[in-house]
């Protein structure tokens, strides 16, 4: 049963993964976690006629594949939370308006899958719900025109901007599953460094990231060597550079064992990212194929897995705001330890 | 955190990446210099063909925002872009695709608010302080002109 | 408004004249070449300023935009401009801050034959086929034409 351990983490009992899925785009099936995604759509509009159905589509179709994955039926689902970059999160209600499961709506930005599946685990280990879905996606085109500029507009991105990840991922969460353990989950608090460079979000992440690891460090007495991998949501090459220094000044020293799912989803050297992955189906393709694979596999025992939200907006960033951010951290075990 | 603003502000400023200055400027070199070389070939065909200075001129330049808007179109642009920065941007062709890319982007909103209302996102700042500011040189212009 | 002035006319780019075009563009080749090279020189330098604002500075691609406009009017009422364009014609014409130049020309122009009207109507009358190009072509490829997927 769900128990507060410490200031910031929440223990929880028996809840564990029963199905998961993950969907991609084409530049994502081209890089190096291509052979653990379940579908790669060769056509980026995911034969939509707008970049916001297509999104939409990928959410319908990786909660399909996930609630197959699981031998579930949407009935037999207590709850949904889902979550978007798109405004007013439409990706989301847009793609699941014909599931007619309970369905709550999270703005999280690229932290949502790790949020989506925290509250999931909370409402199933609480005995609120049998059985809820996380899921989460982004599009790499409506994201642009959404927050950056047209797709055909002749600009240059800087070396730290990041690229926004086609794709999304899916967890079904009952307390019968027989997928990893959800062991704990912190919730993260916004953190804000002052950075406000729209061309760098993984150095206006890092900070929230860094707090909430080291929440969950102090709050459980665990170290990074009891884990197989610590990964972060997006914060591509130069934010975790960036939180491998913010850790070592908490005098918490991250080994190899750390990495970062917007640097493993791409081959940076030929596909032209680069500080790599951002958004919210970065982190959440990444735990939905390499991650959770490796677990039920038995190859990974205890994972860390964060995802990174920078909680910005157009408007406040014309308006010179600096970028506020927040990360929400999940400990996954496949129980051997 | 035991990071203050400042002390970040410093870390991340010696942990990102610089954008690299010189190969980048080459290049903004080399195609922005073809991109007028090219008008100034227009310019002396156009005139070659009898107009005038002056239409030459506006021919250069409506040849040149056409070709900007054409290889917009069929999705050449922003891939020279990516390497010319400030070399397609610059010239008057970056003006066009400034016009084009929103356009295209925002058919799916419709042809009133989508097309042609986002046309201007980048290029309506552009004219507004081009014109006013010709506008106040006019001014000051016919005040000196009354002494 | 003398905007490109011409120390030379380049036969060879007739493409109606097919015979004996080799010969003439060689005979021709030097004066050519220094009108295109000054062009080419002085508008690559016009870029190469604005790939320093790019990565030096972190001004969005619009702000740089406009302040090539706004300077080009500026540097052309303090005469600056006018000797840069009659050296190297295109090459000062075609970057933005030759927009910027071709609007304070037209106020100029507008002032001497309409008074204080040609305040007004100078400017937008100089570059009127540049805008008038600009919205009719960007709207009929936007019409024609979709944006690639870019993955």
């Amino acid at each position: 049963m769900a128990q507060r351990i410490g200031r910031y983490t929440i223990g929880l009992g028996n809840t564990a993964v029963k199905g998961y899925a993950s969907v991609v785009g084409k530049k994502e099936g081209e890089g190096p976690l291509a052979a653990g995604f379940d579908y790669i759509s060769e056509d980026t509009a995911f034969g939509e006629k707008t970049w916001e159905k297509a999104e939409s589509r990928l959410q319908k179709d990786v909660l399909s594949r996930a609630l197959n994955k699981a031998g579930a039926t949407p009935d037999s689902i207590d709850i949904i939370f889902s979550g978007d970059l798109l405004n007013q999160c439409i990706g989301s209600s847009y793609g699941l308006r014909e599931f007619n499961i309970p369905f709550i709506g999270l703005y999280g930005a690229c932290s949502t899958m790790a949020e989506a599946l925290t509250l999931s685990a909370v409402f199933v280990d609480t005995g609120c719900a049998g059985m809820a879905a996380a899921l989460t996606s982004s599009h790499f085109c409506a994201a642009e025109r959404q927050f950056r500029f047209p797709l055909e507009y002749g600009g240059q991105r800087p070396p730290s901007a990041q690229w926004t990840v086609t794709g999304g991922g899916a967890v079904i969460v009952s307390r019968d599953g027989t997928g990893p353990l959800i062991k704990e989950v912190t919730i993260g608090r916004i953190a804000d460094l002052g950075v406000k460079d729209i061309n760098n979000m993984g150095a206006a992440m890092a900070p929230a990231a860094a707090e909430t690891l080291k929440d969950y460090f102090a709050d459980t007495g665990r170290k990074p060597d009891d884990f197989d991998l610590i990964t972060t949501g997006d914060l591509g090459s130069d934010g975790s550079e960036l939180l491998r220094e913010l850790m070592e000044r908490e005098n918490i020293k991250l080994g190899t064992n750390y990495t970062d799912c917007g640097l493993m989803i791409y081959d940076r050297e030929k596909q032209d990212v680069h500080a790599g992955g951002s958004g919210c189906g970065c982190s959440g393709s990444v735990l939905c194929s390499f991650i959770l694979n490796n677990m039920c596999q038995g190859k990974l025992g205890e994972v860390l897995f964060l995802s990174t939200g920078a909680l910005m907006s157009p408007m406040s960033v014309q308006q010179g705001e600096s970028i506020p951010s927040v990360a929400h951290l999940v400990h996954l075990s496949s129980g051997r330890k | 955190m035991a990071v203050t603003n400042m002390g970040y502000g410093n870390m991340v400023k010696r942990k990102s990446k610089k954008s690299p200055l010189l190969k980048n400027m080459l290049w903004a070199f080399c195609v922005g210099g073809a991109i007028c070389t090219v008008g100034q070939a227009l310019a002396d065909l156009f005139k070659q063909y009898g107009l005038s200075l002056l239409d030459a001129s506006s021919a250069t330049s409506i040849t040149l925002i056409f070709l900007g808007a054409f290889l917009t179109g069929v999705n050449i642009f922003d891939k020279i872009a990516k390497h010319a920065g400030a070399g397609t941007l610059v010239p008057i062709t970056g003006f066009a695709n400034s016009i084009v890319a929103p356009a295209l982007e925002f058919k799916s909103e419709g042809f009133v608010l989508g097309m042609s209302a986002k046309m201007f996102t980048i290029a309506g700042p552009v004219l507004v302080f081009g014109i006013a500011s010709s506008v106040v040189y006019g001014l000051i212009l016919w005040i000196f002109r009354l002494f | 408004m003398g905007v490109l002035p011409f120390r030379a006319v380049w036969y060879g780019a007739d493409p109606l004249r097919k015979k004996g075009r080799t010969s003439r563009f060689r005979r021709e080749g030097m004066v050519i070449n220094m009108e295109f090279v000054k062009a080419f020189v002085v508008g690559g330098l016009f870029c190469v300023v604005g790939q320093i604002l790019i990565d030096k500075t972190r001004l969005t691609p619009a702000r740089i935009l406009v302040i090539f406009v706004t300077a080009g009017v500026v540097l052309t009422a303090v005469g600056v401009y006018q000797p840069i364009v009659d050296f190297a014609g295109a090459g000062a014409t075609v970057p933005l801050t030759g927009f910027g130049y071709a609007l304070a020309k037209g106020v100029v122009k507008g002032i001497a034959e309409h008074g204080l009207v040609g305040v007004f109507t100078g400017g937008v009358t100089g570059t009127s086929g540049g805008i008038a190009a600009a919205i009719f072509f960007g709207y009929l490829i936007a019409l024609i034409f979709k944006p690639s997927d870019k993955s």
